[in-house]
């Protein structure tokens, strides 16, 4: 007992002493960065960067939220100069927060299309995400589909299968839906969504394709890459992906990208690895890590990607998810979509 | 001198344990009216609604599960006993939302179960979520909490009581439940509470359910709508909710007392049909609890093993065993002085502030990881700015994206699981030992160390083994205030559950329950020893 209770003592000092060391020695050309991009997505590239120029980074990464509270709480004392999040929305909301710098980089104008950045140059999108409709090919033929309104109307009732609402993916589709139509259009669209769901609400993309590809529904709303990853994982499935609204708006585009803080301690440093990124060298494995679309116009995407087709995409600005974001949840709340 | 070293240690730590809390209540007073309008026009009656059907079946199912088992396993001698003492505590050590991503991906539409059903009888596919699976899950992943509680209650009871009763022609149940029960009421009592406070924070497994709760509500107020501050409100109504049970169940045993001399125990032989129901019982919890969801993640884990295994999990798992350990240490000592405190200074005063130092364990992680930053970030900036006008040239700051300050926020969190355990075996020392010990000249420190500290043994390797399983299977707290370098297993499973890959997720999960299994059996022993 007593034995127990001075060597957790003893613990106890060894960990005080060692934590006022400082929380990391840095050197000058250390590059220190927040990811709410998952470490296996993102790392390979730091490991790219690192070999390449020599230049050390050091990372965290968290739930995009957290970290943006995590900055605000750190004011001028945060180690952190870089800040990569996913969804299009969370960008917005560090910029308005005032967590972010604008950036004047002619390389970055070049690389990321305007409506994929922001206006102030807070912030830029490094990767496309692009969620589209996803089909069970044995209960659907292609010439069925057309645009994602088209999902709320009657001839799907009891066909649809949907991820939460809670998942920012979703919001930011209401979002860009709302932007387009005006709010009511866009309930009146959600709730025939609602009315149409073959089950409730799923957690996750995987678990609604796998529903419609088990006869539970026929048609669900994705991201491109889960489809990648699910027909990897289960190449038997009979699950198409389907382009929508390519006679109208374009298929919904979000994504992931990347600002340098306020107070970075190496601005110069974060800016050059910003650049890094969003250059064709980097660009390719940026998007091929998780299959998603690069960028820069320049690159194109992996070949298996590329076998999907090609499509247009929505060229609405994505700040207007972040805009939007709060009356899509609402909007989604009142339509009874959980 | 001594004197007031041991009033101000409880006071500084319950100083600790309060700042986050006020910190929320305090963001709290900043109304966004048109959310709050919101919310309870669209999806807060059903939520709340939602939030007590689980607590209550959770409660029940947890309470039931818990007793029956602690008492089978304290007071009955059968085959196997000594096994299933140890081998019931284990699924503690799978985290309540791996628990319910196996649950899915054994029952769901997609799972091998379902293709049989479809291929062999023709049954069409189904949705197995629901609010029963939801409980079933929860209870299965929380009993260990109230079975480790009750059985230490019942294993330190003594049997005078249940002999007498029997004497008293009561029958071996009717004993169970009309003196056995009852002399046990703070343990399972404590026991209950701890599990209804981890439901109340719970995010994890109801996400995987797309199940909403109040904290659903929480995380939608931060997440979606960005207003910490009606996250802050939602949380703090958590808080109440969780006050007024606290105080419920204290106001109910007040005039209790649950004092026990030490007697020799001497459990009760079964035999014939009893001793195999009780094995079958035991075996059956066990099965369903621990192997089939680990057998599940290690045949996950087959297939990822070559895109998902490095040597970076060597560093995860012992980072995850350092911080439980440490953090088990530091929150034992803390919830100690509190008990100490609760003993000895019997004031309203105490109650309250070890009552408000307690309720952090049903704040959502995330919300109680913003209570704590902030502070230690305002206290952080006050230093730097102290410093360097002292020094003239800018300082490192001393607590933020340290370790300390990541046990800090650990003991603050899971001080109410130590404390709840220690303080229930506190309650069997008589207060005649106290006046005895003080007698014959043994006050203060001596007469903690020579006097109550070997008698609050299991107690005590109880709490360290529920705060350090916790600290463990943390995810919230860890991913925010984290330093750098120091990502643990539970850090490891929440990059890839979202992104959706359970399957590869199941490495670190599996990980996660063998370095779990670890302070489980070897604390087990203790206590079974004790």
């Amino acid at each position: 007992m007593k034995s127990l209770f001075y060597s957790t003592l003893a613990a106890i000092i060894t960990i005080s002493i060692l934590s006022t060391l400082p929380a990391h020695a840095s050197t000058p050309e250390e590059i220190v960065v927040y990811s709410a991009r998952k470490e296996h997505l993102i790392k390979p590239l730091f490991d790219a960067y690192t070999k390449k120029t020599g230049v050390k980074i050091a990372y965290i990464t968290a739930k995009a939220n957290p970290l943006l509270e995590r900055l605000k709480a750190e004011g001028k004392n945060t180690p952190a100069d870089l800040l990569i999040t996913v969804d299009a929305g969370n960008l917005w909301h560090a910029a308005q927060s005032d967590l972010l710098q604008p950036i004047e980089s002619p390389a970055l104008i070049n690389a990321v299309p305007e409506n994929l950045r922001d206006p102030q140059n807070l912030w830029f999108g490094l990767s496309i995400r692009a969620r589209t409709i996803v089909y069970n090919a044995d209960k659907v033929s292609a010439d069925q589909l057309s645009t994602y309104e088209d999902l709320a109307a009657d001839k799907w009732k009891g066909r649809l299968v949907l991820r939460t609402s809670k998942k920012v993916y979703n919001q930011s589709l209401v979002a860009s839906l709302i932007e387009q139509h005006g709010e009511a259009k866009a309930e009146k669209i959600v709730k025939g969504w609602v009315n149409n769901l073959a089950i409730d609400p799923t957690s996750n993309d995987t678990k609604a394709m796998q529903a419609i590809a088990n006869g539970i529904g026929d048609v669900a709303i994705v991201n491109t890459y889960y489809y990648g990853r699910l027909m990897k994982e289960s190449p038997e499935l009979s699950l198409k992906l389907f382009w929508p609204n390519q006679k109208t708006t374009g298929v919904h585009m979000n994504i992931s990208g990347a600002g340098v803080t306020k107070y970075a301690k190496n601005k110069s440093g974060a800016v050059k690895l910003l650049e890094w990124l969003a250059s064709e060298e980097a660009q390719k494995t940026f998007g091929a890590l998780n299959q998603e679309y690069p960028v820069n116009p320049e690159v194109s995407s992996t070949e298996e990607v590329a076998s999907w087709g090609t499509f247009k995409g929505n060229p609405m600005n994505v700040t207007a998810y972040g805009e939007k974001q709060a009356d899509a949840i609402k909007l989604m709340d009142r339509a009874g979509y959980k | 001198m001594n004197k007031i070293i041991r009033t101000s240690i409880p006071l500084i730590v319950a100083a600790f344990a309060v700042t986050p809390i006020l910190v929320i209540f305090s963001s709290a007073l900043q109304p966004r009216e048109d959310l709050w309008t919101h919310l309870l026009q669209t999806s807060l009656p059903t939520l709340a609604l939602n939030t007590l059907f689980l607590c209550l079946g959770v409660a029940i199912g947890t309470g039931v599960l818990g007793v029956l088992l602690g008492w089978i396993i304290a007071t009955c001698d059968f085959p196997g006993r000594r096994f299933f003492s140890t081998a019931l505590l284990l699924p503690m050590a799978i985290p309540t939302y791996v628990f319910a991503f196996v649950f899915l991906g054994l029952f769901d539409f997609s799972s091998p179960l379902q293709l049989l059903l479809r291929d062999w009888f023709g049954i069409a596919p189904f949705d197995v979520r629901s609010i029963w699976t939801v409980c079933i899950t929860m209870t299965l992943a929380l009993y260990p909490y109230v079975y480790v509680m009750a059985k230490s209650g019942f294993t330190t009871q003594g049997q005078r009581c249940l002999e007498a009763a029997r004497t008293l022609g009561r029958s071996y149940f009717s004993a169970f439940y009309s003196v056995g029960i009852p002399l046990c009421r703070p343990w399972i009592a404590i026991g209950i509470l701890l599990v209804l406070m981890e439901t109340l924070a719970d995010f994890g497994a109801v996400s995987v359910f797309n199940f909403d709760t109040f904290t659903t509500a929480v995380y939608k107020a931060w997440y979606g709508f960005f207003s910490l501050s009606t996250a802050s409100q939602l949380a703090s109504i958590l808080v109440l909710l969780a006050l007024i049970l606290l105080n419920g169940e204290q106001r109910l045993r007040k005039k209790m007392r649950f004092t026990q001399e030490r007697s020799s125990f001497q459990r009760i032989p079964l035999n014939g049909i009893k001793a195999i129901a009780a094995c079958c019982f035991c075996t059956a919890i066990f099965f369903i609890g621990f192997i089939i969801p680990v057998v599940q993640l290690a045949w996950w884990s087959l297939g990822n093993f070559t895109i998902e295994l490095s040597a970076q999990y060597l560093t995860f798992s012992a980072n995850t065993l350092t911080l439980g350990l440490v953090a088990a240490g530091i929150t034992c000592l803390a919830a100690l002085s509190l008990a100490y405190a609760a003993r000895f200074q019997k004031t309203k005063f105490t109650q309250v502030v070890i009552s408000l130092s307690t309720i952090g364990y049903s704040l959502p992680g995330t919300v109680l990881a913003v209570g704590i930053i902030a502070p230690i970030a305002y206290f952080d900036n006050a230093y730097i700015q102290i410093s360097t006008w002292i020094i003239g040239q800018p300082v490192p700051p001393l607590l933020q994206g340290t370790i300390l300050a990541l046990l800090i926020a650990y003991a603050i969190r899971f001080l109410a699981a130590a404390y709840g355990s220690i303080n229930s075996s506190m309650q069997r020392i008589t207060p005649s030992m106290d006046e005895a010990s003080a007698l014959m000249g043994i006050t203060g420190w001596k007469m903690l160390s020579k006097v109550h500290l070997p008698q609050l043994k299991t107690g005590l390797f109880t709490a360290a083994l529920l705060v350090l399983v916790d600290v463990m299977k943390e995810m919230p707290i860890t991913l925010m205030t984290r330093p750098f370098g120091w990502d643990t297993l539970a850090v490891k499973i929440y990059e890839l559950t979202s992104e959706g890959e359970w399957e590869r997720a199941a490495i670190p999960s599996v990980l996660l329950i063998l370095v779990g299994l670890i302070p489980v059996l070897y604390i087990n022993k203790k206590t079974d020893c004790a």
